[in-house]
């Protein structure tokens, strides 16, 4: 018997051995969702970003602090009437089928995104009327009018370069074999399995790429991406769960890194969009700011996220530098509460919450239910699959729903399609025309300071008129082998593959 | 025997056009729309109303599923909206990891379902019975996830033993790849052995009650040859029947079980498929699991002509 284990044993420890080796500096990442198509113009996913980090450079990239830094471009400035960028491109960049990159290049980079029939980026950059060729290494971007946020969209898929010659020959094909300026190159994809990378000899930085060879292998499901990397399957995972982090820090063999999103999570109310938006939630603000007042943030994030994650109000976290300080996080407040409620002839409103049947997701609105329950609030909870309540949502069927928002760099892009007149991506129709032209205004002037100025008198519109009462913003977090050195987390959450080394 | 195969498969044309129907119209009453769906955090209207005609979705239902059928004909079964990748490649790439991890599992099954639903009926009423009939309940009951799960967690965890996730093609490597589909043919045959070893159990009783069994024993065989020679022949038939039906439903995707293990089979792209509300790639696998269900019910009857002489006729 003891002969028959032993062989067992032996045998499986045969298998695990080929198993676990992989290549030197090849890096295993687990991500939680398959990426979709990996071309930059059509791509709609987070995950398929990640991916691209490793294959496409882009003109601008961001920094810690979420600062525009140059990539593919070296130096930039905007024309007197800040309706033109000239940018100044790095020299001697190759494409990974050997093409130059140039202003030529750039120039059929953003026709491409503006014009190719299903592209995701064009609503973005839609502001660009054209690129003008100046010289080889220099393009200037024309706009309709100044667009602040443009830089930063730049730094976001809107300012991937892919190979001119390989998109046109591949067409909408593109994404099944994408070819760019980055540090690594294409190799393979295999559905819903892998999708394999490897260092271009000729990149332009090359001397900060210390790996081989990238292997993402999509695992969706939180315990057994884990596991996966517990059981040295996977060398790092992408978005570990808070309650799982614990687990983690307990293991000597695993390291985590953490650093705050530029999302946010939080509950956007139906005030104007048909039948649904005529509750008393939907009509009166001061039934919203009840709502609010019931909900204890700092307890929801302790319950739901182990304390993880970071509370806020605002569609930017409160580290941010577009945060209005002076509207910081209210204190639960069960008497002012209930007081609004009775003002507003709704002691006992009955809520419909709609919350996407995650068990995250549902277990924050069972928090939400069971405090706002104190100040006379009924939530009932409407658990829909999230195909599902992005229909209900768009079509006005709701009343509230748990919904969040994976962020853009540029606070602009976090807020404005969200909450002015008319966007098709303000689902609730809340409409002001105060919030709409103080977001125009931000849109137009360049020094922080004065955007400030207006997102804080946007601010104030917007928390008093609660169409989206914010909750908190998520963090990325990640675990990663003891063996991996050099890996820093950006605020975007994608996973620069510059500095990484496996020792 | 010639005249029923033919119509056996002269059955298989209205069959399957009629599962295509049911699926293509279920699928219409799923909630959701497939552009706003796919159409990314930004829902952009111009995006959006690209994919709708891109994908004829705005067109009526009829239409619809006349253009599905016409590609189908001509080999064509359509593309998947959110990978853009051919249906049929998918199907393609995905059906041999089914079917090893379907074979796999029946194996499993067969070896421990078999020989015990043999010994307890063999030992009927006896502690070998009770214990074989008891390890069949759990193993029903238990849930695949949950088996799954318990199975990462000591083999690849703890003892660091067998790869947590994943599939490695047996062209790559064969003992990676047997590595990496051990866990779940073992989770998924458990279940299916269990109901195996029931059937066969009954089988079996019934058969070495039957009055040739008895004069068998009679001309002084050994008990051995009566039970595996005799008995097990005419017990083998509900046992085949069942195998195949199990077979044919691995085929169609053992869904928990994939996404536990991460297996890209046909599970795991039809999940992802309905939630992307990507009707075609749902539509082209439920198309080929029909056929390969079609088909194997075929050979289960083949089978019973081959075990049982009289069938024959």
């Amino acid at each position: 018997m003891i002969h028959g284990r032993a062989l067992i044993a032996t045998c499986l420890l045969g298998f695990s051995l080929s198993v676990g080796q992989a290549a030197a500096q090849t890096l295993r990442i687990g991500l939680a969702e398959d990426p979709d198509t990996l071309d930059p113009t059509l791509s709609r996913s987070f995950v398929s970003g990640v991916v691209r980090t490793a294959l496409c450079d882009k003109l601008f990239d961001i920094g810690l602090e979420l600062e525009i830094v140059p990539q593919l471009a070296t130096a930039w400035e905007w024309t007197d009437d800040q309706k033109g960028l000239v940018i100044k491109l790095r020299s001697g960049v190759k494409f990974h089928d050997g093409e130059p990159f140039d202003a030529a290049a750039v120039k059929y980079n953003i026709d491409r995104h503006l014009t190719m029939p299903g592209s995701t980026r064009r609503n973005d950059i839609k502001g660009i009327t054209g690129v003008e060729v100046i010289d080889d290494h220099t393009a200037k971007l024309v706009l309709s009018s100044p667009l602040s946020p443009l830089l930063a969209l730049l730094a976001s898929p809107a300012g991937t370069m892919v190979s001119p010659k390989a998109a046109q020959a591949a067409g909408e094909n593109f994404g099944s074999r994408p070819i760019c300026a980055g540090p690594f190159k294409f190799v393979e994809r295999v559905a819903q399995d892998r999708i394999v990378v490897e260092r271009f000899a000729e990149y332009w930085d090359r001397d900060k790429i210390g790996l081989d060879r990238i292997i993402y292998l999509p695992i969706p499901d939180n315990t057994v991406r884990l596991a996966n990397l517990q059981s040295g399957g996977l060398d790092m995972i992408q978005q570990v769960a808070p309650t799982d982090l614990d687990n983690v820090r307990k293991d000597r063999r695993l390291q985590i890194a953490a650093i705050n999103g530029i999302g946010y999570s939080g509950i956007t109310i139906n005030v104007g969009n048909g039948e649904h938006s005529k509750s008393p939630l939907g009509r009166d603000a001061r039934v919203r700011q009840a709502l609010e007042l019931s909900i204890d943030r700092e307890a929801l994030n302790q319950v739901v996220f182990n304390g993880e994650y970071q509370p806020g109000n605002q569609w930017v976290s409160p580290g941010n530098p577009y945060y209005a300080k002076e509207l910081p996080i209210p204190a639960r407040d069960i008497g002012r509460a209930k007081a609004l409620l009775a003002a507003a002839g709704a002691t006992n409103p009955v809520v419909s919450l709609m919350a996407t049947n995650n068990p995250v997701v549902l277990q924050t609105a069972q928090v939400i239910q069971a405090m706002a329950k104190d100040a006379g609030f009924d939530i009932r909870i409407q658990a829909a699959e999230f195909a599902s309540a992005l229909q209900l949502a768009s079509k006005g069927d709701f009343e509230a729903f748990l919904l969040g928002w994976t962020g853009r760099v540029d606070p602009d892009g976090n807020i404005y399609n969200l909450v002015t007149c008319n966007s098709p991506f303000n689902a609730g129709h809340y409409c002001n025309p105060e919030v709409d032209r103080e977001l125009d205004a931000a849109r137009e002037v360049e020094p922080r300071a004065d955007r400030l100025a207006h997102y804080r008198v946007v601010a104030q519109h917007i928390l008093r008129d609660l169409p989206i009462i914010y909750l908190y913003h998520a963090k990325w977090l990640y675990a990663y082998t003891a063996r991996l050195s050099g890996f820093i987390p950006y605020p975007d959450g994608l996973i620069r593959p510059q500095g990484l080394r496996l020792e | 025997m010639t005249t029923f195969l033919l119509r056996r498969l002269a059955l298989v044309v209205p069959t399957l056009f009629f599962v295509s129907v049911l699926v293509f119209g279920l699928q219409q009453l799923l909630p959701g729309d497939a552009a706003v769906a796919l159409a990314g955090e930004e829902r952009d209207p111009a995006v959006i109303a690209f994919l709708r005609q891109k994908y004829h979705l705005e067109e009526p239902l009829p239409v619809r599923y006349l253009l599905w059928a016409k590609g189908v004909l001509s080999g064509d079964l359509g593309e998947s909206i959110r990978i853009k990748r051919s249906v049929r490649d998918l199907v393609l790439e995905k059906l041999p990891v089914t079917a090893e991890l379907a074979a796999l599992a029946i194996v499993i099954a067969l070896s421990i379902g078999l020989p015990m639903g043999i010994l307890a009926a063999v030992k009927n009423n006896t502690t070998v019975d009770y214990a074989a009939t008891m390890s069949a309940l759990w193993g029903r009951s238990i849930p695949n996830f949950w088996l799954g799960i318990i199975l990462i967690l000591l083999f690849s965890v703890q003892w660091r033993l067998l790869p947590a996730s994943g599939f490695v093609s047996p062209a790559e490597s064969l003992p990676r790849n047997l590595a990496t589909l051990i866990m779940p043919a073992f989770v998924l045959g458990n279940g299916i052995a269990a109901v195996l070893m029931r059937h066969s159990r009954s089988a079996m009783l019934e058969v070495l009650s039957a009055d040739y069994v008895r004069t068998a024993r009679a001309k002084g065989l050994s008990e051995t040859r009566v039970v595996l020679h005799h008995a097990l022949r005419n017990a083998l038939l509900p046992v085949i029947t069942l195998g195949a039906l199990e077979f044919g439903e691995l085929l169609s995707g053992a869904v928990v079980t994939e996404q536990v293990f991460t297996i890209p089979g046909f599970g795991k792209l039809i999940v992802d498929a309905v939630f992307n509300r990507d009707y075609a790639v749902v539509q082209g696998v439920v198309l080929c699991t029909a056929l390969a269900f079609i088909l194997l019910n075929l050979l289960a009857d083949l089978a019973y002509a081959l075990v049982n002489p009289r069938l024959r006729r």
